[in-house]
């Protein structure tokens, strides 16, 4: 049987050994060289890498990526599980709602952050307008803290109906009768939802945070667009700092830095999915 | 009850805030958007639109979009529902771990791979097409579209596969008149997912594309610095970048609800 199986995951593989394994490949090779435009590459075997721990830069970047991830998460799970909560089960509601929390995650990258770009322009914008009726002085080319927390609030808008549609999905594979054994059983609410909804949300909720976690890595566009990952290097975020090392073809620093970012994110995805996976399955049982 | 609708709406409108500027910033007048904050257009125009129908630049960046994107979903899917299939009907050695390995595609760094990725796709002569995009696309798409088929497949008992065999059905025959339909909405969904993501990445899209597949997106950031901000142009070509999107929810939305229906993602 096991090799059936195989035999069905050939298209998948061969189409990630192209689009993956290739050009990780690729990038290990420029993370050992020390290459510069114009002459050969010359293998300087964990140079680079010595390098990329040893700059602030780097570790600033990664630790204000740290920090943001966190709170993304520690935000948008628990928002996007309410929401789903509140989401109707049945009727013509269920489409609509769908629909409408569907259309932020159509709006491309870039949009998003023209879209921030309208809403905080000093003067035009509604959002400094609207604290300057607090006498508040708004301004993300200034302020280090309105800059992040723009780019959190717009991730926050953009990417928790994804968790929402996702714990969605998983509330409605709960049959009624569980909640109705609940009943009669005469648990609270909090004690059904800790007890009845959470663990069967678990599956999803672990792709809903993997998800968040790795793609909130890649934040790119938002901030290149509001303030350039300014000011100063407030919102330059670790997606930002590597591209732009990638950008100005220092590419053994790139590759070095990609591989430590990978190996993070790949340990702490890990992590979170041993962490979901085994959770409290022993007061349950 | 009330209490959870109230929430709900409300979020419903905050969601929609970002949304309704856009289309207002859209239908002023550059003149307009830069004197002052309007919560309406004084005297609305359509002016952006046309500017953006009317040119061949635009017009070709959504046409390419739209090309590179769709053939994305069917790649995709095409390679994610046999796997699927796999991890929902056998255990196998490995099993758990290549599940993981395939999550593990989606965390690699755009920024840096793009660089790589334009080296493969001139060696294979696909550099600037629309399937080089779309090949590149796969990376995240792929483990997605895999994730997500395979709990709706894991949903389907195991009995109906057999009893089929039993019954004489081939394989593929079985695949397409039993076993598809069954997990239509599941597509349906993964379909969405893939359409989604591949609509909006920016970096791998602008890596590969200099002319003849550059995407919307793509487009949209050149837009930007050039002459000054046009405010109003970008937000009429952002609103547009919706609308394929829109379209694409709105005619799977009872899908959508009865694949969400049927659970388990």
């Amino acid at each position: 049987m096991s090799n059936r199986a195989w035999l069905f995951l050939i298209p998948a593989l061969v189409l990630l050994s192209i689009s993956a394994f290739i050009p990780l490949m690729t990038v290990i090779n420029y993370s050992l060289h020390y290459i510069f435009a114009g002459s050969a590459p010359t293998y300087v075997g964990f140079e680079n890498y010595v390098e990329v721990l040893n700059d602030p830069a780097f570790l600033k970047a990664l630790g204000r990526q740290m920090v943001f991830s966190l709170m993304i998460l520690v935000v948008e799970v628990p928002l996007g599980i309410g929401i789903a909560l509140a989401m109707p089960r049945k009727g013509k509601g269920v489409a609509l709602t769908l629909v409408f929390l569907g259309i932020p995650l159509l709006i491309p990258f870039n949009v998003v952050g023209i879209i921030a770009r309208v809403f905080t322009q000093s003067s035009i914008g509604v959002v400094p307008e609207f604290f300057a009726l607090f006498n508040y002085d708004y301004n993300v080319s200034l302020h280090t803290t309105d800059a992040i927390l723009t780019i959190f609030f717009l991730d926050v808008w953009h990417w928790t109906p994804l968790v929402a549609l996702l714990c969605y999905a998983g509330l409605q594979s709960i049959p009624d009768a569980f909640y109705q054994a609940a009943q009669i059983d005469g648990a609270s609410a909090w004690k059904t939802f800790r007890y009845v909804t959470l663990p069967k949300l678990r599956p999803v909720l672990i792709i809903g945070v993997l998800l968040r976690f790795m793609d909130s890595f890649k934040i790119y566009a938002e901030p290149l667009l509001l303030t350039g990952g300014g000011p100063g290097d407030a919102t330059t975020f670790l997606s930002l700092h590597v591209a732009r090392k990638a950008e100005s073809y220092e590419l053994g620093y790139a590759g070095a830095s990609s591989i430590i970012y990978l190996f993070i994110v790949i340990v702490f995805s890990y992590l979170f999915f041993q962490l979901l996976t085994n959770i409290g399955t022993g007061e349950n049982k | 009850m009330k209490k959870k609708n109230i929430f709900l709406i409300l979020y419903l409108i905050a969601l929609f805030v970002p949304i309704y500027w856009m289309i207002n910033t859209s239908l002023k007048t550059d003149n307009e958007i830069l004197k002052g904050l309007t919560f309406f257009p004084k005297d609305v125009t359509f002016k952006n639109y046309v500017e953006i129908f009317t040119s061949p630049l635009w017009r070709t960046s959504f046409l390419n979009s739209i090309i590179y994107v769709c053939l994305n979903v069917i790649i995709s899917l095409v390679a994610a529902i046999p796997g699927a299939y796999a991890f929902s009907r056998w255990k196998f050695r490995g099993d758990h771990h290549l599940f993981f390995w395939l999550l593990t595609n989606r965390m690699a760094p755009a920024a840096v791979f793009m660089v790589p990725f334009t080296e493969l796709y001139y060696t294979m002569h696909i550099y600037d097409t629309h399937l080089a995009v779309a090949l590149a696309h796969c990376l995240f798409n792929i483990p997605l579209a895999i994730w997500i088929l395979e709990g709706f497949m894991s949903g389907i008992p195991r009995e109906i596969d057999e009893t089929a065999f039993i019954d004489g059905y081939s394989f593929p025959h079985f695949f397409r008149k039993i076993f598809f339909p069954l997990v239509a909405p599941g597509v349906g969904v993964a379909a969405f997912f893939c359409f989604t993501f591949s609509w909006i990445e920016l970096i791998l899209a602008k890596a590969l594309t200099v002319t003849n597949a550059k995407p919307v997106v793509v487009t949209l950031t050149v837009g930007i610095g050039a002459e000054g901000v046009r405010w109003g142009l970008l937000a009429a070509a952002g609103v547009l970048t919706i609308v394929p999107g829109a379209i694409v929810v709105y005619f799977v939305r009872n899908y959508m609800a009865k694949g969400f229906a049927l659970g388990r993602v």
